[in-house]
């Protein structure tokens, strides 16, 4: 790939000046990879986490317990009104403060690197919205499906994982990919706390080769495709699980 | 000993007194039908019988086992009440055959090769072979009301209840749908019917219930209530819907 496209963005310098660097430097594309590679797996993670607690959240939000619901909610509520980047701040500085750090051998690293604390901060930022798009997805569901469920002794568990959560999915598909989506553009904000992923690592690019424009454009068409693909991704899923003969 | 004995039951909600001290017994492979005017507590008292409603007094003993008892296992009872709805409930997001097999599969863990031979044949039974993989949103009311019935057969209840099951489908397919319930009572099934279906209840009751503002006002043989009787709230009720 590499010794395909490095000549011609290397005539492109030459002749333009136009400095993609990252396209004909060895160093600047393996950096270039890598930062790929890392917000690839940064929102992969980040939204699974999301999810599991959307999930879970949703089923304490259907759950007899006051209390349970109060600490969901209060969770929803503080996540949902707080700006991403101060909850990054507050869990990578805030918290991280208290983590102990490992003895790897000479020199010691936090228990939990930056990239883990950002799935962490970011998934919990996400779950929180997904908490909320489930719930009402779930209160979408007919009771009378779930009773019929009951009726033929499904446990509440079994109803949930079975009847309730498969229907409220497929009602939650439009909400869900709109903030999945949002959440992916989200991971660019852990570049604050130095997580190489795409944003960081061309920042650092430009830094070094004064090439800002044509790294900007880069770090543009990077999350234009990445937001296609999963918002696409999602239709084809929800075209894929539409109920038949209930056409929306 | 009856295989469900319902005795002086009383149900609210709130302060809505739904049941006041109903009592009535079914014996095993009898067929019973419930009726009524509307809001006089038909459907509660039936999702009493399979703890889809608690009840505040009174008891209700299915096979013997108590059902009015704060540790029933829900599971070992709801496996002995099937329970058929007005409005099907079917799964909408699996086929006619997964609705049958799905409760004793994942519920009672049985071996998917038999459960799929039994679903296949209640289907069948039910006239709906052809229809195996089909979805409920492509099939008609009737349709879906009877793979809800050979759904809930699936889990070989002793006894089924079945809650205005025609009340929501056109006339067309309503004769479909008590035809299986015919066929399921003559074959010895025991039944407990809430219908607004005169005809269909004079035929295959053995016993009627007249229910009116959460007490059985009357009750006899079909012939008997049908025919002759006694209390006046009866005759109007029966004057309006025959
Ligand atoms: N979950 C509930 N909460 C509060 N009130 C209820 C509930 N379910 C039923 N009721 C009330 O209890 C009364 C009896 O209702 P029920 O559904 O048992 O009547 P029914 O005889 O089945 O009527 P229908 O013929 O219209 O189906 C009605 O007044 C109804 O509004
Ligand atoms: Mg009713």
């Amino acid at each position: 790939m590499f010794s395909l496209i490095a000549p011609l963005f290397q005539r492109l310098y030459d002749e333009t000046g136009l400095n993609f660097i990252i396209f004909y430097d060895r160093y600047e594309y393996d950096r270039f990879v890598s930062g790929i590679a890392i917000s690839l797996q940064l929102i992969f993670w980040s939204i699974l986490l999301s999810l599991v607690i959307g999930v879970l959240g949703a089923w304490v939000q259907t759950s007899r317990s006051r209390l349970l619901r109060g600490v969901v909610n209060g969770y929803i509520q503080l996540f949902r009104n707080t700006p991403p980047l101060i909850q990054l701040l507050f869990f990578y500085f805030g918290l991280g403060a208290f983590t102990p750090q490992v003895d790897m051998g000479g020199y010691y690293e936090p228990l939990i690197s930056s990239f883990a604390w950002a799935i962490l901060s970011l998934g919990i930022f996400g779950g929180a919205f997904n908490v909320e798009i489930f719930r009402s997805g779930i209160e979408a569901v007919p009771k009378s499906t779930a009773e019929a469920a009951e009726s033929l002794c499904f446990s509440r568990w079994q109803t949930y994982a079975y009847i309730t959560l498969p229907l409220a999915f497929r009602i939650s598909l439009p909400a869900l990919t709109n903030n999945l989506v949002s959440l992916a553009k989200t991971t660019s904000l852990a570049y604050v706390i130095s997580v190489p992923e795409m944003t960081y690592t061309l920042n650092q690019v430009w830094s070094d080769n004064i090439n800002v424009p044509e790294m900007m454009l880069v770090l543009f068409l990077f999350y234009v495709i990445i937001v296609s693909l999963i918002a696409a991704g999602l239709h084809w899923l929800e075209k894929r699980l539409a109920l038949p003969g209930y056409g929306r | 000993m009856p295989l469900v004995e319902v005795h002086d039951v009383h149900k609210s909600f709130g302060d809505l007194e739904v049941l006041k001290g109903v009592s009535f017994d079914v014996r095993q492979g009898e067929v019973v039908c419930i009726i009524g005017p509307s809001g006089s507590g038909k459907s509660t008292l039936i999702r009493c019988i399979n703890g889809l409603n608690n009840i505040q007094q009174g008891s209700i003993k299915v096979e013997g086992q108590e059902v009015n008892d704060p540790n029933l296992n829900l599971l070992e009872l709801r496996k002995k009440v099937g329970i058929v709805f007005q409005q099907y409930n079917l799964f909408p997001h699996k086929t006619a055959l997964e609705n049958v097999m799905m409760a004793p599969v994942k519920v009672l863990k049985e071996p998917k090769k038999e459960v799929e031979e039994r679903a296949r044949a209640l289907i069948a039974k039910v006239r709906l072979g052809g229809k195996e993989d089909v979805y409920p949103g492509h099939l008609s009311g009737g349709q879906q009301q009877r793979v809800a019935i050979a759904r809930s057969l699936a889990m070989r209840p002793d006894v089924m209840l079945f809650d205005e099951v025609t009340a929501a489908l056109d006339p067309e397919t309503v004769k479909e749908v008590l035809l299986t319930i015919k066929e399921l009572a003559a074959e010895g099934m025991t039944c407990i019917l809430v219908t607004h279906e005169m005809g269909f209840a004079r035929e295959v009751a053995d016993h009627v219930y007249f229910t009116d503002r959460g007490v059985i006002v009357e009750h006899g043989p079909p012939e008997e209530l049908f025919t002759r009787a006694k209390d006046e709230r009866t005759q109007r009720f029966l004057s309006q819907v025959v």
